[in-house]
């Protein structure tokens, strides 16, 4: 092994803390055992042992004694840590025979514990400041074993590092140590338009990585040519960030030719309309800003939004998964005057999890991969806020294998007093929390065109890591000035950063903005770069003068930073300088509403598939034990345990129920304010299996099992609320968009149907994936999520079986709904009849289930999804460690069943909508039945103590004798991370 | 004394548990004093003032470079002396999850005086290497902490990733338990010895709590706090009605014995 030159070693004290010899490193026994699962197929199996190094950087100008003491009193465990300390520009003693592979993050990516260093540092005396760069971090993994270089380079880039955001080092020991930064330029920089042609236009969109179309362009080329100037860059990236479909949501708001029809505004032609009809007096602030806002009790009310983040979850899946839940916790946060998140809600749809190593397409990551990055994403930045993660899901389908998607939510608590804000002429901006940097560039814009082998590289950039302390910090003092009342507006700063943020609360008056009191992370950034970054953790408030000092003093007594850079005015023009210079001055009329509306063509053309009829259940044991294991039903418990899901003392229903914590629940509950028995239960729906088949159907049924899955636990589906989060492919595809119209049509129909409101939500468009001329979309995938108060938490139940000689009673109509049902995918079986609620049953007898559970009539209840009767009546089983027997000739079967259909599949694996399966006590059976009349609803069996699911066929024969605990290891035995 | 004891519950950035801890100490009958770390550093006669000082769960700092450490580090340079008193007359100190962590880094658990480096136990990673949120059992062992009362076994949730209690040598299990500072044990829920996942960590000797020599420095991993409404256990829909969680008796005790 061939040492670099000194020169190359950095100028920087390295101290490196490894596990001490006779300890355990689990981080290093962890990728080892990863190392180990990749080895067959890329030669890693040489690798005999692995350990971690936690590397600092630290100044050179710090003594021997000094980084002596910073390593054993902060960087070191005195008890199970040794550290290796080498001086600057020195070469590290390597223990002989060992390997080394170094990732450090690229200068200028946020390095959170690098901070957390550099100012307790500062704090003891060691470092007169701290400024990035100054203290830098690194891992240093030693390898022993015959590894080769290749071998290495494999590890490095599969396992220890992800090249967007790391610098990786093999067997070299230079390491960067530099201050980020660059040479942008301060001040305006003029980008000449107005002679532009349709194709130069069209480049300079691309090229700036502004993704406008042509008309748009046009338009911006138009407008500046009747100003008689030419745009400035920062004007021109303020238009696209504001015009991005992100932020401008065009397709949904824009115009559509459907079957002949022109659809002006789908959004509020659907999803609005339905909540507008309802017009729910309890609804306090709908679609109109960053979370939803609804009553909830007394003077409290509850806020909650639901964001994808995909695309960067995509490039990075740690990184994406945290911000994308630390921004949707931002929209929480600046909802209104700002309400304390309670909760947080997450679902994922990743490729499958056995893809061949070969199949995974080139520039993308494997579906393991990303699904452990998002969910220790979650966890890092969930966890680290305090803020449960209760409820979510996660779906596997080979469409999401370079796309897959990444949906973040939070639930807030408010006083309902404080549901508005307002923005006044003469208030100042401040601006809170994390610093700006150059990360997060053109987020909004990149969000918004389809990804490619080459996003990685080209999109780095776009890539931002989350610091959640730093937003814990925001959340703690923002609250306090909150109460105080002692700001008037606020937003997050997310896609777009200031240039939305400003731009959007001072669009009915105007704004003032000064970029160079603006603090940063590092110098060198060009005033667009600061204008338009997406460095994250930052709020923006309007502080009216005569608050602003103690305004300021709430944030500074918590080592918060709050800067004033600007002011709102009355002129209607957004106007940003730089120093003495003004860089940017734009009309708020034409930035808000100058976008041409474009039209797009949709048209829907039902996929050539044919029925394939009910088939015969020929193994009906090995098939729901198939079920059992799908990876869409399968257990999801080493996700959740990842989670703090009981942090603030709110749990009352767990997402795991049952004796032993391992049955899986149908929605949370958590407990707003201490002093009520009000709950509030959360849960979501997607069934992506279907919308390629029936994107109504698929919409509908969402819907139906999002409220399911809360009533099932005891809320009100009276109170329910609904909000939609759309991931569909390229919209300008007439066939993509067409399942979109479609899809959105059926929401309104269902929520008018259930009375329940949407509201709030987000798109997520241009889902596909290009490979050379070939363009995947992804799966039309609808998430919904449901949010219904329980009326009394003492009525709450859950899905685990209680007792044993319980009746059981089978709600709803059971019809061969087998089109996308998962018994079709455990058979390998495609086409059929997607499975669509009721409308003018469901909803009422919704009503009569919950009036039941609220009588305290229902000891446990389960909706039937996924793998329909057979899975639910397993899942409740096992998880209440009970037996059951059920007679498949006793449940509600439709009228219209084919005439040599298989019945008992029909009845066992039928994902119909509006089910349930229900224990009830023999004492409250006649009360129960009561409840239900006028309803399909039938007793079907029993629980039993012999610990055996018997499920027997309509003509008596026994169809399935299962022990639970083999349903159950069925159900667990999968991938666990 | 049999007056109302004084709380003050410390917080800073990452502190997350600080609003059920308050809610726990209020429901066992002290008066408590949320209070931020600047604001206690600025005026350190607030904690003379108290009897009792909690440091609740969270990511302190985010639990950068290891859990609990910058805390732990930052109190000891700026509240040190204030704590030291503070045990030394008679103080009491409960540390919970992450606030365990603290009281470790700061050396609290081998006395108010002791060199930090020199400490025997360390809380590491979880030996699954991952973060571990579920319910577990626990028994209050015969102890220094005479105010835990001794055998009782109870149920109560964990959520850590850092919290395998690891020990110096090979003698320092007996001498921490011969001690008496050995508070609070993983145990099955029928009180037997406990194997993953009932011990959710790999802790040396199952230990899920530590106290001082004295008993009035107790930490402990799992979150007491989050077992005291009716609601909190994992299955209190399988159970007759309750009036409150298991996790309320650990804060009677201690408010009993700091009044």
């Amino acid at each position: 092994m061939s040492h670099p030159a000194p020169a190359a070693l950095p100028d920087a004290w390295r101290v490196e803390v490894f596990r001490s010899q006779d300890r355990p490193d689990p981080d290093g026994e962890q990728t080892l055992a990863a190392a180990l699962e990749l080895g067959l197929e890329l030669g890693l199996e040489p690798i005999e042992g692995l350990r971690l190094g936690r590397g600092y950087l630290l100044p050179p100008e710090l003594s021997q004694a000094a980084v002596e003491t910073i390593a054993r009193e902060l960087l070191a465990d005195p008890v199970v840590d040794t550290p290796r300390i080498t001086a600057p520009g020195g070469h590290p003693e390597v223990p002989a025979g060992v390997h080394r592979v170094l990732v450090a993050p690229q200068p200028g990516v946020m390095d959170p514990v690098a901070t957390a260093v550099g100012r307790a540092l500062v704090r003891d005396g060691h470092l007169a400041e701290y400024s990035t760069g100054t203290v830098a971090t690194f891992r240093a993994w030693e390898l022993t074993g015959a590894v080769d270089r290749a071998g290495l380079e494999t590890l490095g880039r599969r396992l220890l590092a992800n090249e967007t955001i790391d610098t990786l080092r093999f067997d070299s020991e230079d390491l960067p140590y530099v201050q980020p930064g660059g040479s942008g330029h301060r001040g305006s920089v003029e980008v000449p338009l107005r002679a532009l042609d349709d194709d130069a236009l069209l480049a300079l969109s691309r090229e700036g990585q502004l993704s406008l179309d042509l008309a748009e362009m046009q338009t911006v080329r138009d407008h500046y040519a009747a100003l008689g100037r030419e745009p400035s860059a920062l004007e021109l990236e303020t238009i696209a960030q504001t015009w991005s479909e992100h932020c401008k949501h065009k397709t949904l708001c824009g115009l559509i030719d459907f079957e002949g029809e022109r659809i002006d505004n789908l959004l509020r032609s659907t999803i609005g309309a339905a909540t507008r009809t309802i017009d729910a007096p309890w609804c306090l602030s709908v679609f109109e800003d960053n979370a939803g806002i609804v009553e909830f009790e007394g003077d409290q009310a509850v806020c909650i939004k639901v964001e994808t983040h995909n695309h960067p979850s995509a490039i990075d899946p740690f990184g994406g998964a945290g911000t994308g839940i630390g921004g949707v916790i931002r929209d929480v946060l600046g909802a209104g005057l700002g309400a304390e998140p309670i909760a947080n809600i997450d679902a994922f749809f990743v490729g499958p999890l056995d893809l061949p190593a070969d199949e995974v397409p080139k520039g993308t990551m494997h579906p393991r991969r990303i699904l452990r990055g998002v969910v220790d994403g979650v966890r890092q930045y969930g966890n680290c806020m305090g803020i449960p993660t209760v409820t979510g899901g996660l779906w596997h389908h080979k469409g999401y294998t370079a796309n897959p998607l990444v949906y973040a939510g939070t639930v807030g608590l408010m006083p309902s007093s404080m549901a508005h804000k307002q923005v006044a002429a003469g208030d100042a901006i401040v601006a809170v929390g994390g610093r700006t940097g150059r990360d997060g560039i053109h987020g909004a814009t990149f969000s918004s065109i389809e990804l490619s082998e080459h996003s990685e590289t080209e999109s780095s950039h776009a890539v931002q890591i989350g610091d959640p302390i730093t937003e814990k910090g925001v959340l703690d003092t923002l609250l306090r000035a909150r109460d105080a009342g002692l700001y008037r507006g606020i937003t997050d700063c997310g896609a777009g950063g200031f240039s939305s943020a400003v731009g959007e609360m001072g669009e009915h008056c105007g704004a003032d903005v000064e970029l160079d009191r603006v603090p940063l992370k590092y110098p060198g950034l060009s005033s667009h770069e600061v204008w338009i970054s997406e460095a994250q953790e930052r709020m923006v408030l309007s502080v009216p003068p005569e608050k602003l000092e103690a305004c300021l003093a709430v944030f500074a007594a918590e080592d918060v930073e709050a800067v004033v850079i600007g002011h709102f005015t009355d002129t209607g023009k957004l106007v940003v300088r730089d120093g003495d210079e003004v860089v940017g001055e734009l009309d708020m009329q034409f930035l808000h509403k100058g976008n041409p509306r474009t039209v797009r063509q949709a048209a829907w053309v039902a996929p050539d598939v044919a029925d394939p009829g009910v088939p015969t259940s020929t193994d009906p044991q090995a098939e729901l034990l198939a079920l059992l294991a799908h990876p869409n039903l399968c257990s999801r418990e080493w996700i959740v345990r990842q989670y703090d899901h009981e942090v603030q003392g709110r749990s009352a229903i767990k997402p795991m129920v049952g004796p032993a914590g391992d049955g899986p629940g149908d929605a949370a509950v958590i407990q707003p304010l201490a002093e009520s028995t009000r709950g509030l239960a959360l849960a979501v729906g997607a069934n992506p299996l279907q919308g390629r088949l029936d994107p109504w159907a698929m919409a509908a049924a969402g819907i139906d099992e999002a409220l399911r899955n809360v009533v099932s636990v005891g809320a009100d589906p009276e109170r329910a609320v609904l909000l939609d989060n759309f991931s569909w492919g390229n919209c300008n595809e007439p066939d993509r968009l067409g399942s979109l119209v479609l899809a959105a049509r059926a929401c309104h129909d269902v929520a008018l149907a259930f009375r329940a409101p949407f509201v709030s939500g987000k798109d997520s468009l241009n889902n596909e994936y290009r490979v050379g001329d070939r363009t995947l979309s992804i799966p039309p995938t609808l998430l919904i999520t449901a949010m219904a108060p329980v009326p009394d938490l003492r009525r709450a139940v859950t899905m685990d079986l209680k007792r044993a000689g319980n009746r059981l009673y089978l709600v709803g109509e059971t019809a061969a709904d087998l089109g996308g049902s998962h018994w079709f995918d455990v058979l390998g079986l495609d086409g059929g009849r997607v499975p669509r609620p009721d409308l003018e049953r469901a909803p009422a007898q919704m009503r009569a289930l919950h009036g039941a559970i609220a009588a305290g009539r229902v000891r446990a209840c389960h909706d039937l999804s996924e793998g329909g009767l057979a899975v639910a009546a397993a899942e409740m089983a096992f998880a209440g460690r009970c037996g059951a027997r059920v007679a498949l000739g006793s449940v509600p079967l439709a009228a219209d069943l084919p005439g040599a259909a298989d019945g008992d599949a029909v009845a066992l694996f039928s994902e119909s909508c509006t089910r349930f399966l229900v224990e009830v006590e023999p004492d409250h059976a006649a009360g129960f039945e009561q409840a239900l009349a006028g309803f399909p609803c039938a007793s079907v069996g029993e629980v039993t103590d012999d610990g055996r699911l018997e499920l027997l066929g309509r003509d008596g024969a026994t169809l399935v004798d299962l022990d639970v605990e083999q349903l159950r290891q069925a159900h667990t035995g999968g991938f666990r991370g | 004394m049999t007056s109302q004891p004084t709380a003050l519950v410390l917080r800073t950035a990452g502190t997350n548990c600080d609003r059920e801890t308050v809610q726990a100490l209020e429901m066992a009958g002290a008066r408590t004093e949320l209070l931020h770390l600047n604001a206690l550093s600025a005026e350190p006669r607030r904690l003379a003032a108290a009897q009792i000082l909690v440091i609740p769960g969270g990511f302190s700092y985010g639990d950068y470079v290891a859990a609990g450490r910058i805390l732990g580090h930052e109190l000891r340079h700026r509240l040190g002396e204030e704590i030291a008193t503070f045990v030394e007359g008679g103080g009491f100190v409960l540390g919970i999850c992450n606030g365990f962590q603290v009281l470790v880094e700061l050396g609290l658990i081998e006395g108010p005086r002791a060199e930090p480096s020199q400490r025997r136990m360390a809380l590491t990673a979880n030996s699954s290497n991952r973060f571990e949120s579920r319910w577990v059992h626990l028994r209050n062992e015969r102890s220094a902490c005479e105010w835990l009362e001794r055998g009782t076994v109870w149920p109560v949730p964990v959520a850590h990733g850092e919290g395998r209690v690891a020990l110096r040598s090979a003698g320092d299990l007996e001498a921490l338990t011969d001690a008496g500072q050995v508070a609070l044990r993983y145990v099955t829920a029928d009180g037997g010895e406990a194997g993953y996942p009932d011990c959710p960590n790999g802790s040396a000797g199952q230990i899920a709590g530590l106290c001082d020599p004295s008993g009035r420095v107790l930490g402990l991993m799992p979150h007491p706090e989050r077992n005291i409404t009716p609601f909190h256990h994992p299955f209190w829909t399988r159970l007759p009605e309750r009036d409150e969680g298991e996790g309320l008796a650990l804060f009677r005790g201690l408010v009993s014995a700091a009044s």
